[in-house]
């Protein structure tokens, strides 16, 4: 199988790998780029562990052929945290405790990265909800996830509060 | 795991169609790729060929005028759809959809052109916009032809395209006077796909008689289908909350639903009757306060 060229930018990082083109974006950020918090799921674009973030978009890298990433800038888990500063979504979950075993966090956190770019002010926790439907965790429950998310779009966790 | 192929990456709409021309069988087309690469992984499709259409732009478009109605090109995203102001404005209940469509991470990046070409029964797009007498463009290298999307399901995942020809754009009329649809769909998470799904569009006169209806159903059958027995029982009436049951009744009967461990064949029948009654009213309700 003839390999090919993909150029994209991870984490503000620029990386040239070769890889078969029917790697999967999960798979180019975990074995070719080495960045394990991005997790392999149900792998049928239903968990939602997988997400990550594409040009600003949260999409789910199981379900993304990597080559059609080629040229973009990519934003995991890993790149949340700017300096040594965790960013404030990633607080807000440690004090909320939204997590348990932990395999969906990086999954929620990009979703809610994404969300909270998009939608800096939500009108009300049904609009978070739905920003989240497509993220499943499977032990905290959903409440704690979404109190922190609100936490942040409520400005508890701009500099100015810290 | 997914079998190997050649994956090639056309530049161009013309590209991609010598492409297809050249392998028609021995080729799938991949767009967003959020139903074709599950089915790929699961080894229900391989392919010698994935020709890769997501990096056409010049099929990534939304127009619309009152004349030519709404065009959409085929890769266009779901969530460029959802957030379209001329889509809101015009067809409220394309919006309304694509929010019901999975999740924000697939209708970032899956396209219309993609989920119309998949062919899936279950499909929310589908039922809403064959309500909305959408057409489909295709295009092969010998020349370009549309489909009404009634007529573009042939069976199971099956459409009427031959080998070669590639969905270019989805075409919607401009809204008829007094019209309106609704569309629903019953599923227990509300990103999953619908155990059935209902679409109506209704259009009344200045009498508030009905004079046109389609009733599209969504997972009823091996493809979406129109349910006629259930429109034939409201045109040319004044429509009632007892006619609405009358077509309920008549599309449960009409639909052809399988049972499976997501519902019965007798409670789908049941729930398509229950939804033909409910988006049906709800779009003369809507119809009745349109210009």
């Amino acid at each position: 199988m003839e390999k090919k060229l993909l150029r994209f930018t991870v984490n503000e990082a620029p990386y040239e790998i070769y890889v078969n083109p029917k790697t999967l974006l999960v798979e180019a950020i975990r074995d070719h780029v080495g960045l394990t918090g991005t997790k392999r799921g149900c792998e049928t674009v239903s968990c939602g562990a997988c997400t990550v973030m594409v040009d600003g978009m949260a999409v789910k890298g199981c379900s993304v052929l990597a080559m059609q990433v080629d040229g973009m800038k990519i934003t995991t888990v890993e790149g949340l945290e700017k300096n040594g500063k965790l960013d404030p979504i990633q607080t807000a979950f440690l004090d909320e405790g939204a997590f348990q075993c932990g395999f969906c966090t990086s999954g929620m956190l990009m979703s809610a990265k994404a969300f909270l770019d998009e939608t800096p002010k939500p009108k009300d926790e049904m609009e978070i909800r739905r920003a989240m439907e497509g993220n499943l965790c499977r032990c905290t429950g959903y409440n704690a996830i979404i109190r922190a998310i609100d936490a942040v779009a409520k400005g508890n966790y701009r500099e100015d509060k810290q | 795991m997914i079998h190997d192929f050649t994956y090639l990456q056309p530049g161009s709409v013309k590209e991609a169609l010598a492409m297809l021309a050249e392998h028609k069988d021995d080729c799938k087309v991949i767009c967003g790729g959020q139903s074709l690469l599950i089915v790929m992984r699961q080894g229900l499709v391989q392919t010698e060929y994935l020709i890769d259409i997501k990096g056409l732009n010049e099929l990534n478009y939304i127009k619309y005028d009152d004349k030519g109605g709404l065009k959409i090109g085929a890769t266009t995203t779901h969530r460029a759809i959802e957030k379209s102001d001329v889509i809101a404005k015009k067809y409220p209940v394309l919006v309304d959809m694509e929010h019901k469509l999975a999740s924000i991470q697939v209708r970032n990046w899956g396209t219309i052109g993609g989920n119309l070409a998949h062919a899936d029964s279950a499909g929310d797009p589908a039922p809403v916009l064959t309500a909305l007498n959408a057409t489909v463009k295709v295009g092969s290298a010998k020349g370009e032809r549309t489909i009404p999307l009634d007529e573009f399901y042939t069976d199971l995942f099956e459409t009427a395209m031959e080998p070669g020809e590639l969905v270019l754009e989805v075409q919607v009329p401009a809204p008829a006077p007094k019209t309106a649809t609704a569309y629903q769909k019953f599923n227990l998470l509300e990103s999953d796909q619908g155990i059935v799904a209902v679409a109506v569009s209704i259009t009344i006169d200045a009498g508030g008689t009905c004079k046109e209806a389609r009733i599209v159903l969504g997972n009823a059958a091996s493809t979406s289908i129109r349910a006629k027995n259930a429109e034939a029982v409201l045109v040319g009436k004044k429509l009632t909350d007892a006619l609405f049951e009358k077509a309920g009744e008549a599309a449960s009967q009409e639909c052809e639903p399988v049972g499976d461990i997501h519902a019965s064949e007798e409670y789908r029948r049941h729930l398509i009757g229950v939804l033909t009654r409910r988006m049906a009213k709800a779009a003369f309700e809507q119809a009745k306060k349109m210009g």
